[in-house]
């Protein structure tokens, strides 16, 4: 089963999205949640990182968060899921184990 | 509990800024009383708890990093940190407060991968 | 499953500690189990019965103690933590002469041993921190 990485932080405010990506194997899965979900969207220029990631793993964010911070209609990041909490909770039980970066 | 499980302490912030490095090594010391298998990683700032020398009294801090060196006592040895974290701080091995294994990236995926849970701190 | 929760930011601060009750609801509404909730760095906040804010906003310390009322989950605050950060039980106000105590209703006081332990008991362990 894939590990789940769960990430908090805007990618350009903070190094926890950058570090969980180099440490991060491809199979696993990533979750943005709060300011994390910053990095889920198009256009921007921390993108590239994610992008390769995509290519192997999978990536999700957390649609409260988006709706929270406006982003709701915003062109996501070609292959990111959306999920809601109940959505989160599925990704942990489909994990092996879940790793927080803050 | 049936079987030996595998934690892996993740520590990512710098020693005294903040109190995640003293409440991690506290919970680091309780999980050694439990006889699983403990690993410490320490990656990006977390490196920084490793270096010699710190003197946080000099700012009214507690000097919780000398507990590192009582680790090995409680039978916590698997101590790693990622050897490119040190090289962009410009930290070598011999800065450090106590041996730890220097790993690549690639082998902190792997530890990172194998452990059955993961503390973050 | 078996979740066991950990909440590492204070109340307000940052948003961890509410994300983490969200999700503790949403592991309920699911039909799976929450082994124990613990509080540790300044999440200990969480559990302060002093707590008033404004009537507009949410009162996370409310939240989280009716979650423990309803479903019966267990919040752990760390006696070490809360201890530094003057959350305080009957027990920790007479162990240290405190004139009061001033824990939240559904949160209990234990040691760190209580964090280890769910952390291998469980099936998922989910921080929430900053």
């Amino acid at each position: 089963m894939p590990v789940l990485h769960t990430v908090n932080k805007s990618p350009y405010g903070n190094q926890a999205l950058s570090s969980c990506l180099r440490l991060a194997l491809p199979g696993s899965h990533i979750l943005l949640l709060e300011d994390g979900v910053y990095a889920a969207l198009a256009g921007h220029g921390a993108e590239r990182p994610l992008c390769d990631y995509l290519a192997h793993s999978r990536v999700h964010v957390l649609d409260p968060d988006l709706e929270a911070r406006g982003l709701s209609g915003r062109n996501l990041l070609a292959g990111i899921a959306r999920v809601d909490y109940p959505g989160f909770v599925e990704l942990c039980v489909a994990s092996s184990k879940v790793v927080a970066w803050f | 509990m049936p079987m030996t499980r595998s934690i892996l302490f993740l520590n990512r912030h710098a020693p005294h800024g903040s109190i995640h490095a003293q409440e991690a090594l506290d919970a680091v010391l309780m999980a050694s009383a439990f006889e699983q298998h403990i690993e410490l990683l320490f990656v990006d700032d977390g490196v920084f708890q490793l270096l010699a020398g710190q003197q946080p009294q000099a700012v009214g801090l507690k000097n919780f990093a000398a507990a590192f060196r009582a680790l090995e006592m409680y039978e916590v040895e698997d101590l790693y940190a990622d050897r490119e974290a040190l090289l962009q701080r410009g930290i070598d091995a011999q800065d450090l407060l106590l041996p730890v294994t220097l790993l690549d990236r690639p082998q902190c995926a792997q530890r990172l991968a194998a452990a059955d849970v993961v503390l973050s701190f | 499953m078996k979740f066991a929760i950990q909440v590492n930011s204070g109340p307000y601060q940052h948003q961890a500690s509410d994300s983490a009750y969200q999700f503790a609801r949403a592991v309920l509404d699911a039909g799976h189990e929450i082994v124990r909730v613990f509080f540790y760095h300044d999440g200990v906040n969480v559990a302060t019965r002093l707590a008033t804010p404004p009537q507009d906003e949410r009162n996370l310390s409310e939240l989280w103690g009716r979650l423990a009322t309803e479903s019966g989950v267990e919040l752990v605050v760390c006696v070490a933590a809360a201890q530094r950060r003057g959350i305080v039980d009957g027990r920790e106000q007479h162990r240290h002469g405190k004139d009061s105590d001033n824990i939240a209703n559904g949160f209990v006081i234990a040691g760190l041993g209580q964090l280890i332990d769910m952390a291998l008991s469980a099936d998922r362990l989910v921080v929430f921190g900053d």
